[in-house]
């Protein structure tokens, strides 16, 4: 079932939490991955893996580098959902 | 004209191999010259801090420019036989498993088998980072299926003469050095089966940037192997793992039976994150010379054994399980015991 972009959003947050261990709070929608959150392109991987299994959404490696803020994964995964 | 039917006046005999193989002997070459990540950061407007985070490489070694593969080879190997406790003239064939070899022809294997001063079959073979599982492999089924009594396996590398040190995605990544390993008889199973395969459309994931003819005719400058590291870690932690953990099953192995994991020491956050996967018990010790050593390709796997084993991290004769992942992109992993 298709989620909100609210639930995606605190979904990530938790999956960011997870591996970065910075506070759910921080994670929202204009932030940016790099520059704001200092999340490095192996941490975002492996956040992006946990994000497919997650919400059951396919993210091609080719993907990756256009989602550059939070709001831009939340977009990409409401929009992928099945 | 009639079909020609065979003589029938002949038949072949069968070679006759060895019930099981083992690993008798392992030893390691690394370079003189240390390479601080210092030496490395003006190039990429990095810091010793930015790649140690992303890579957990502190230092590599940098061959000399007139040390060829073949030194690094036949100095690691003269440690393996050392270890096996055998002359070089019982060799029956030597595998370098290599792609830093300078020549497209001739292999860089008969050269180190004269420097070794025997005339045993010698030939290379191109599986990049999971060369020396590759070696194993092929080495083990030669000992069994009797074309040889001992094998010698070589994985090395010098990465230097192929690294773009401007390339901030891979100038802090790679180093040189050679590791050996003597593959002969055994009584009992001690290399489990291997556990292979290739993934032939990501072949651009980690290549060469440009195939020789391309270099000339085009007038581009020197190839350097260039990587999508992000992709790589994708595929080397979530597509890795369970290709550890059907070696595993295919030797009949748990994971709290293992005393080592030793895979290829491509970075130390794909080693952790394969942990993670694999959810492998704490006590088991993992090879981290990728901190000292950085990432050797085909010599990563024996030059970390080599350290487990003479560091007294590992023990001899314990169980291992052993992953090469790498350009092709291709793979294979074993459990086997330490010699």
């Amino acid at each position: 079932m298709a989620q909100s972009e609210q639930e995606i959003l605190e979904g990530l947050a938790e999956i960011v939490n997870e591996e970065t261990g910075l506070d759910t709070e921080s994670v929202q929608s204009e932030k940016s991955f790099t520059d704001d959150l200092d999340i490095d392109s192996l941490s975002m991987m492996t956040i992006v893996v946990n994000a497919e299994e997650k919400f059951g959404v396919r993210i091609p490696d080719d993907e990756v580098k256009n989602l550059k803020t939070v709001g831009d994964a939340v977009s990409f995964i409401s929009k992928n959902q099945a | 004209m009639t079909t020609p039917s065979p003589k029938g006046t002949g038949s072949i005999t069968a070679p006759e191999g060895a019930a099981f193989s083992r690993i008798m002997g392992v030893g390691g070459y690394r370079p003189e010259r240390v390479v601080m990540n210092a030496e490395l950061v003006e190039a990429i407007d990095s810091s010793d801090e930015w790649i140690q985070e992303r890579s957990g490489i502190k230092s590599r070694r940098f061959a000399a420019k007139d040390e060829s593969v073949v030194d690094m080879s036949v100095a690691a190997s003269l440690e393996a036989l050392r270890a096996a406790g055998l002359e070089p003239s019982a060799i029956d064939a030597v595998i370098v498993a290599t792609v830093t070899h300078p020549y497209q022809t001739p292999a860089a294997a008969p050269i180190v088998a004269d420097r070794l001063g025997i005339q045993a079959a010698a030939f290379d073979i191109s599986a990049a980072c999971a060369g020396y599982c590759h070696g194993i492999s092929l080495a083990s089924d030669m000992v069994r299926g009797g074309s040889a009594r001992h094998v010698l396996v070589i994985g090395v590398e010098k990465l230097s003469d192929f690294t773009d040190l401007t390339d901030r995605g891979s100038a802090f990544i790679f180093g040189d050095g050679a590791g050996a390993a003597v593959v002969g008889p055994s009584d009992t199973p001690a290399i489990g089966p291997t556990v292979w395969g290739s993934e032939g459309a990501q072949w651009k994931t980690i290549s060469q940037r440009d195939s020789w003819v391309d270099v000339r005719e085009k007038d581009l400058g020197w190839p350097a192997i260039g990587m999508a590291g992000q992709s790589v870690f994708r595929w080397a932690v979530w597509g890795m793992a369970p290709v550890a953990q059907k070696a595993l099953d295919a030797a009949g192995v748990r994971a709290e039976d293992l005393d080592a994991f030793i895979p290829h020491q491509a970075n130390m956050r794909i080693i952790d994150a394969m942990i993670k996967q694999l959810k492998l018990p704490t006590d088991i010790a993992v090879a981290r010379d990728i901190a000292e050593t950085a990432n050797t390709s085909a010599a990563s796997i024996p030059l970390a054994t080599e350290r487990m084993l003479r560091e007294g991290e590992a023990p001899h004769g314990g169980l291992a399980l052993q992953i090469g992942f790498g350009a092709g992109l291709v793979y294979a992993a074993q459990v086997i015991v330490l010699p």
